[in-house]
């Protein structure tokens, strides 16, 4: 076990970085990225986690989350449509087969599909490196197979890892992460081969965290979304900055919170310097503009001693 | 270090779910339910009626409102009765002056115990629903081969007795199931389940003694998690609910009817400071046309005289 990732270098938030600057002299790159998933009834055991909090069949857990297939993903949809916004969506790929009107739905209107793994009751702990090649190219095949788009996105199932699992995925021609929470800009990862840019997914903005973790009421929600954007817009003046929502169908769209969602994604979108984007229009335009300068201004982190 | 091949093998992944209890569907694509005399949202109220043993064994978890200290841990053991004593009597009131018939899930036990809160929750036109034996005793995967069985039937026979109602719902304590839960109380003569937290509407759920109605009994949105779990104010309480109710009150309008399910354990809302929550919020419901308090049973059956998908 190493005692750092070691999948970046340092790079202070201090004024002086690289400059970027997000098309049309927007300030903020935002997204919005709904995980679609399918968490399994019955799944096979990983040591390193049990994958429902309960015995199986935890019917509880199991039904709270297909509520969001059911009845929540419908709601979210409605309210991002309302305000434009098109989703990138972290996908569990076996949803293409499970429940392809919502893959459709979300095809349709121009949503970004990326990879979530195969299930999210399906995790990377413990694989050797062909059978997470081989997770990572059931995701690059289901995604074509079922909505013709090339996988460019990677946040790992359930957040689950192994100390290869961003080599493999730049290897096997992904372009960007979602799984590293260090900073508001995007930026290089340090990996094996080719070129990978983490963008902020933001942990604190998730609706997993929000309502499960810190126990927030909508309203509360609504009113942490707001003064999130209204910082990185402020900041983005000077260079532009990145806000991401992750969303879980399962929470966010519950008849009871839906409402102060839609308040505050609709507060964010009525500013005029605002790129509206996907994970891959942001990671293609890093790559293309500022990838090389935030490599080249990179500080590498000694070892820490003992 | 690597997994077992089988790790990596999906015997289920295919159309729909990966059981076979009840068909895919999305909310907005099924038909839509017209409920009686044109009402377009159902209130569904169901206080629950608990009791905890004091020498719980939390087997094989601890459910929400266990004892928590060591034995004897009278603070919870008597908070909790406090509902039965006292909160669900302000609770009753509340509804009774508001038109509204609860459906009260009450444990086989507390039927023993309290006769009289029986009668009382009977003698107001309530139906009572089986919430199984008492809190301590959970359904799970792996109890001995007849145990499970012996709790459906001991606590319906109770039940039924007790109230002299068919008793035709269920709620497992803590919303926990074996695999046979579904079969074993279809099988006893329910006519629908509320542990399945999947959707806002009922659905045909099968088992082996042909399909029961699974009821949209949610666990987000009560007053356990928004009021205990979540340490939300009671106003906050209140918002909850009525926005919950305006969205299902404005999707009924294209949608179809839908179902207005509050879940209560009158420990926690029966509290004197805490009650006006729930009667601004109801008063609030109640302030629309189209608002249909009903019984579970009531729900289902005018769910069923429409055959919907």
């Amino acid at each position: 076990m190493a005692r750092d990732p070691g999948l970046y270098d340092y790079l202070p938030y201090d004024g002086t970085r690289p400059k970027i600057s997000w098309p049309n002299g927007a300030r903020v790159a935002f997204w919005v990225a709904p995980n679609i998933e399918f968490y399994e009834l019955d799944p096979p055991k990983n040591p390193s986690r049990a994958a429902w909090a309960r015995p199986q069949p935890d019917v509880l857990n199991y039904s709270y989350r297909d509520y969001g297939n059911r009845a929540g993903f419908k709601r979210m949809m409605d309210a991002m449509d309302r305000c434009g916004v098109r989703g990138s969506v972290s996908l569990n790929v076996a949803m293409c087969e499970h429940h392809p009107e919502i893959i459709a739905a979300c095809a349709e209107r121009g949503w970004e599909f990326y990879s979530h793994g195969t299930y999210n009751t399906r995790y990377l702990f413990n694989m050797d490196e062909a059978q997470e090649r081989a997770v990572i190219q059931d995701s690059i095949d289901t995604i074509r197979k079922h909505t013709g788009q090339k996988l460019d996105g990677w946040l790992a199932p359930a957040l689950t890892y192994t100390d290869r699992t961003l080599d493999l995925v730049a290897e096997m021609g992904l372009t960007y992460v979602c799984d590293l929470f260090h900073d508001d800009q995007p930026g290089p990862v340090k990996v094996r081969q080719g070129r990978l840019v983490s963008i902020p997914y933001s942990l604190e903005m998730n609706d997993v965290i929000v309502y499960n973790i810190n126990l927030v009421s909508p309203r509360r929600y609504a009113d942490i979304l707001k003064r999130q954007f209204d910082r990185l817009y402020a900041e983005g003046a000077e260079s532009g900055t990145v806000m991401c929502i992750p969303l879980h169908p399962y929470l966010v769209g519950w008849p009871y919170r839906i409402k102060a969602f839609e308040e505050a994604l609709d507060y964010i979108c009525g500013h005029d310097k605002v790129w509206l984007a996907t994970g891959r229009e942001i990671a293609q335009h890093f790559l293309e503009h500022n990838y090389e300068a935030f490599a080249q201004a990179s500080h590498p982190v000694a070892e820490a001693p003992l | 270090m690597s997994m077992d091949a089988s790790y990596l093998q999906y015997a289920r992944r295919r159309y729909g779910m990966d059981h076979d209890r009840y068909a895919w569907s999305q909310l907005h694509e099924r038909p839509k339910v017209a409920w009686p005399n044109g009402a377009r949202v159902a209130l569904w109220v169901v206080p629950a009626l608990e009791w905890f043993p004091l020498d719980m064994k939390g087997k094989p978890f601890k459910p929400p409102g266990a004892m928590v200290t060591s034995y004897p841990d009278l603070r919870h053991y008597t908070l909790r009765d406090y509902g039965n004593r006292v909160g669900i009597f302000r609770v009753m009131k509340s509804l009774a002056a508001r038109g509204i018939r609860a459906s009260v899930a009450m444990n086989a036990a507390v039927a023993v115990r309290y006769p009289a809160l029986v009668s009382a929750c009977v003698a107001q036109g309530w139906e009572i629903l089986a919430n199984g034996l008492d809190m301590d005793h959970l359904h799970y995967e792996g109890l001995p081969a007849g145990e499970e069985q012996r709790l459906v039937t001991t606590t319906l026979d109770i039940l039924r007795r007790a109230s002299g109602q068919k008793v035709r719902g269920w709620l497992s304590p803590a919303k926990s199931e074996s695999y046979a839960t579904p079969d074993l109380v279809a099988a006893a003569g329910c006519d629908y389940l509320c542990d399945w937290v999947n959707d806002d509407m009922p659905y045909a759920f099968a088992t082996p003694s042909g399909a029961i109605t699974a009821m949209p009994h949610p666990c987000d949105i009560d007053d356990y998690q928004i009021l205990i779990n979540n340490h939300h104010t009671e106003d906050d309480f209140t918002d909850a609910l009525v926005d919950q109710f305006d969205v299902l009150f404005s999707e009924s309008a294209e949608g179809g009817g839908r179902v207005m399910a509050i879940s209560l354990h009158p420990w926690i809302i029966g509290q004197p400071f805490r009650i006006g929550a729930l009667e601004k919020a109801l008063d609030h419901m109640l302030s629309r046309r189209g608002v249909w308090p009903a019984t579970g049973s009531e729900i289902v059956d005018a769910w069923r005289a429409q055959k919907p998908a």
